[in-house]
């Protein structure tokens, strides 16, 4: 029969093997032999990579991999309900935050929204050239029609790094003070960082509907919270440790530590944290239009699909000008604290 | 205030050992295991071994001794920033081991306060905020708090630099507030680890001497830690020499200058200006007998004055005078020979015998 049974025959196993033999429906690799009518089971050609389907064919009781992916298929949709149960009622302020923020920013009128915009810009940055840079790109944005997409991308992107910031910043701490939650929390955020983006999307899509705006929501935020977390629990670790005996010894609590002493002194790389939030979620937000986020990624997303080149160009100009004015912002408003906070 | 003659610090058979388990070694450090057995046997750091210090209120206890020897580990485990590992610390009679979490913040916000070598200010606060950290911390209301901050700058020199931030000034200027944020604090036991290591040697005599007024005038009791003899015998009324963690001579520095107990301690001080640091009191023979004097020199006089007075005449003689009393006579043979300590591979083997 097939090359591996000798093994099987070997080791013992083989009354175990066939104990409850049913024929499974045949794999592609059969399928394809049969209807090229040469007989699969017959032990032939070089040996072939002890694999799962391989193993299977000398013995039954082996799984084949394609029950691997279905199992896990199956895992999900059994826990389906019950986590839905759970996550649907905790993430659906998410819903109305983002459906909130871009009901806000687009039905503020223009004349109103922009200069608003660029006084932030100002109160932030406190830098003339970003706040005219800023300035300018809206004026763009506007002539060439993209402003409300442009808009939108914005609204989805506020909300999400304000939500980054708000649970990044806490978390950040407690691994700082924690060896074993950091030891744990890496692992993780190294997943976080390293799982393809389209791969977010894939167990949501199970979870969610694609029609509610929490699902790229999750999404970015848990693409983009991870350069806070980390850079918080450094910038924390990192604070000057004399100082922190200082303060220890005129008998600080740890709370009056954490927020006169550690925090502030973290802040530069808690600010280059957000900035790198900032720009992950709006690399997200682009990959996130496939599941419905409105925006600038819709455009890319239909000249994509229609081949048309022009508009998914435009956009994409669109996207990258707005990255840059992000960015600069956030940049200047870092290099702000550093700058009143150094101690070189 | 607790009795003048009753220590306010008494530390009493303390031990530090750093490692895994350091209650383990300890039987083994008690037994007079050397530190450098521990280390290569047990894999254990013997920090401190065996230390017992009285410290009085009012007067300067300087902890000297050369990198590595435990100054740092010692000073830290008066406030317990560093747990000991065996021993007793009494601060006005009060046990500070036993103290509870409460207790001991109430502790080191009130009656102790810290200067350090590299100065730990807050980078982000300007210098008055600084200054005010400790009365800040207690949850004093601002207006006093800055009245306070800025009455002690102004005291230590720093006029007109409140609003500056520590990246601003110079090193001696930023050990100046570290000087300041102590005295805001206005606890009567001062902390000072190397505090003027880091400074210039200029800069350094300015600030010794601005330490020297302001303890005429506040007695605060000061703990001074110090790897230079000349900051040592300056500055201290109490001197404890350490060595590897363990104290090899402690007592008056005139004293300890004229009759060093170890090896170590004479190889020390023996390429110091005698001169300069020995008084006449220390020299001095007691009772005037019917020598001739040339004049009065004050006790506390250096040699180096006496020197100056005579200048130069070894025939001479002066009279020795506290507080217009004549306390005994000092003749310039004996000023001379205490200038050459006795040389030193034969007073090591007198104390070696
Ligand atoms: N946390 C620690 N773990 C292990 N060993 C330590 C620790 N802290 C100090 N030591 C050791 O204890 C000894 C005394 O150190 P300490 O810092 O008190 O010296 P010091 O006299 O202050 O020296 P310096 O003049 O360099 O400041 C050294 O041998 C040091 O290696
Ligand atoms: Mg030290």
């Amino acid at each position: 029969m097939a090359q591996y049974d000798g093994v099987f025959n070997a080791l013992g196993l083989r009354e175990w093997c066939d104990a409850d033999k049913v024929d499974g429906p045949m794999t592609m690799a059969q399928l394809l032999a049969k209807a090229q009518g040469t007989n699969p089971d017959e032990a032939s050609g070089p040996l072939p990579f002890p694999s799962l389907d391989a193993l299977h064919e000398a013995c039954g009781r082996i799984p084949q991999t394609r029950d691997m992916t279905a199992g896990l298929e199956r895992f999900f949709l059994d826990i389906k309900d019950n986590l839905k149960l759970v996550l649907d009622p905790i993430t659906q302020p998410l819903s109305w935050m983002l459906d909130g923020a871009l009901w806000l920013f687009t039905s503020i009128p223009w004349f109103v929204l922009i200069p608003m915009l660029i006084a932030l810009t100002w109160f932030v940055s406190r830098s003339r050239p970003v706040t005219i840079f800023v300035a300018l790109s809206f004026v763009f944005l506007g002539a060439i029609d993209h402003l409300e997409v442009a808009i939108q991308t914005l609204a989805i992107i506020f909300v999400c790094t304000g939500l980054c910031v708000l649970f990044g910043v806490p978390i950040g701490i407690a691994m700082s003070k924690n060896d074993r939650l950091q030891k744990g929390g890496i692992p993780v955020l190294d997943l976080l960082q390293t799982l393809p983006t389209f791969v977010y999307l894939i167990p949501l899509i199970f979870l969610f509907s694609v029609t509610e705006s929490k699902l790229y929501g999750i999404a970015i935020i848990l693409y983009a919270i991870v350069p806070v977390i980390r850079l918080t629990d450094l910038g924390i670790r990192l604070v000057d440790k004399d100082v922190i005996e200082a303060a220890d010894a005129f008998g600080m609590t740890s709370r009056q530590k954490l927020f006169k002493v550690e925090i502030p002194l973290a802040l530069p790389n808690i600010m280059a944290g957000v900035n790198q939030t900032i720009m992950m979620s709006l690399a997200m937000v682009v990959i996130a239009s496939l599941v419905s986020a409105p925006g600038l990624g819709v455009l890319v997303l239909r000249g994509i699909r229609n081949l048309e080149i022009g508009v998914g160009l435009i956009a994409g100009l669109g996207i990258v000008l707005l990255a840059v004015m992000l960015d600069r912002a956030s940049k200047a408003a870092l290099a702000r604290v550093d700058v009143s906070r150094s101690s070189r | 205030m607790t009795n003048v003659n009753e220590p306010q610090i008494r530390i009493r058979g303390l031990y530090k050992i750093f490692g895994a388990s350091p209650e383990r070694v300890l039987p083994d450090v008690q037994k007079g295991m050397s530190k450098a057995d521990v280390l290569s046997d047990l894999r254990h750091v013997v920090g401190l071994r065996d230390i017992n210090i009285d410290m009085y209120a009012g007067k300067t206890t300087v902890i000297m001794g050369l990198s590595g020897s435990g100054k740092s580990t010692l000073i830290r485990h008066l406030n317990r920033l560093i747990e000991p590992t065996t021993g007793e610390i009494l601060i006005d009679g009060q046990d500070v081991m036993k103290m509870g979490q409460a207790e001991l913040r109430e502790l080191r916000q009130t009656r102790m306060s810290m200067v350090f070598q590299k100065f730990a200010l807050l980078p982000h606060r300007s210098v008055i905020d600084n200054a005010a950290m400790p009365l800040e911390v207690r949850g004093v209301d601002e207006t006093e708090r800055l009245n306070e901050a800025r009455k002690w700058l102004a005291r230590v020199g720093l006029e007109g630099f409140e609003a500056s931030y520590p990246h601003e000034l110079s090193g001696g200027m930023q050990q100046r507030v570290g000087i300041a944020r102590a005295l805001t604090s206005n606890s009567d036991i001062m902390l000072m680890d190397e505090a003027f290591s880091a400074l210039d040697p200029l800069i350094r005599t300015d600030m010794q001497n601005l330490l020297l007024e302001l303890q005429e005038e506040l007695h605060k009791t000061i703990i001074f830690i110090t790897h230079d003899l000349d900051e040592a015998l300056k500055l201290a009324d109490h001197l404890v020499i350490l060595k590897d963690g363990e104290i090899v001579q402690q007592g008056e520095p005139q004293h300890i200058l004229m009759h060093p107990e170890d090896p170590y301690i004479i190889d020390f001080i023996s390429d110091i200006n005698r001169a300069r640091v020995l008084r006449a009191r220390t020299v001095m023979k007691a009772g005037a007998d019917g020598i001739p004097v040339a004049g009065d020199v004050d006790a506390d006089d250096t040699l180096e004055h006496v020197i100056a007075r005579s200048e130069g005449r070894t025939d001479q003689a002066f009279r020795v005078m506290r507080d217009g009393e004549t306390v005994g006579v000092l003749t310039m043979t004996d000023v001379v020979r205490a200038l050459v300590p006795a040389d030193p591979s034969q007073e090591r083997q007198a104390v070696a015998v």
